[in-house]
């Protein structure tokens, strides 16, 4: 399992910001080891953001979003003490879901 | 044993829930693209043209209304570069982000449901020095804007 990933949801104004740090190589698949050989692309596919159950952003990406991804967004409504949830999955078919509370 | 087998059951009421935590938060009727398939023929292409087309997107218009936003002109860091993209066209569905001189140009696909602000911010590797595209979905038609970034690799600022 992946490393945890760091969300911060605030209240601003009547929106909730929320950042987004996710742990994750992103290895593009063009790039060579010291053999010459290219190591695979191992990278994050869909990431999904839901609030009360109903999704507030959803996401494809290919290799080229940079290593250890940032993601940052805002949705209407949101109050302090609820919880925003992030999903991702990659392309090995990993998943990682972290929740964090607005404040 | 015994130990063995509270691992294993442990392990897998832990998979139900992310089951079904991505069901509850994928499944919902109306939601877009992006949850759904990952779209691999778009992420594949290599020119403008083809990423458009398999897009579905025809000649997108330029637009005014989509504004980058923390976006430098000049990157230091090829493998860690901001792109902010904010729309003001109204029903905004989605924002995509293209980088021409990339290997592979589409680099990013956000869906923005209703209730959700078009604008997001988030970090991109570039290759080298290119224009960057926005390509936002509106009403069901296509926008784009773009901004070139340099890339400084080597020298000074690598």
């Amino acid at each position: 399992m992946a490393d945890p990933m760091r969300i911060r949801a605030n209240v601003v104004g009547d929106s909730t910001e929320v950042k987004v740090l996710m742990n994750h190589e992103m290895e593009t698949g063009q790039r060579k080891d010291a053999q010459g050989k290219a190591i695979p692309a191992w990278f994050i596919q869909s990431v999904t953001a839901t609030y009360n159950g109903k999704t507030v952003l959803s996401a494809q990406w290919g290799p080229a979003v940079a290593k250890n991804p940032f993601l940052s967004f805002k949705f209407k409504g949101g109050a302090k003490g609820e919880k925003v949830q992030i999903t991702w999955t990659d392309n090995h078919g990993d998943k990682r879901t972290d929740e964090a509370t607005i404040s | 044993m015994n130990s063995k087998r509270r691992t294993l059951l442990q392990t897998g009421s832990g998979m139900t829930l992310l089951t079904m935590l991505a069901a509850a938060g994928w499944l919902q009727p109306g939601d877009a693209l992006a949850a759904d398939a990952w779209n691999a023929a778009a992420f594949d292409t290599k020119s403008m043209d083809d990423t458009f087309k398999s897009l579905g997107s025809g000649t997108p218009a330029q637009s005014k209304g989509i504004t980058f936003t923390q976006t430098p002109d000049i990157a230091e860091n090829g493998a860690v570069v901001p792109v902010g993209i904010t729309s003001a066209i109204p029903n905004t569905q989605s924002i995509a982000i293209l980088i021409e001189k990339n290997p592979n140009v589409l680099t990013a696909v956000f869906d923005i449901p209703p209730g959700t602000e078009p604008s997001i911010t988030t970090r991109v590797k570039m290759g080298q020095s290119s224009n960057i595209y926005a390509l936002v979905k509106a009403d069901g038609k296509y926008y784009i804007a773009s901004k070139e970034v340099k890339v400084t690799l080597g020298g000074c600022g690598g």
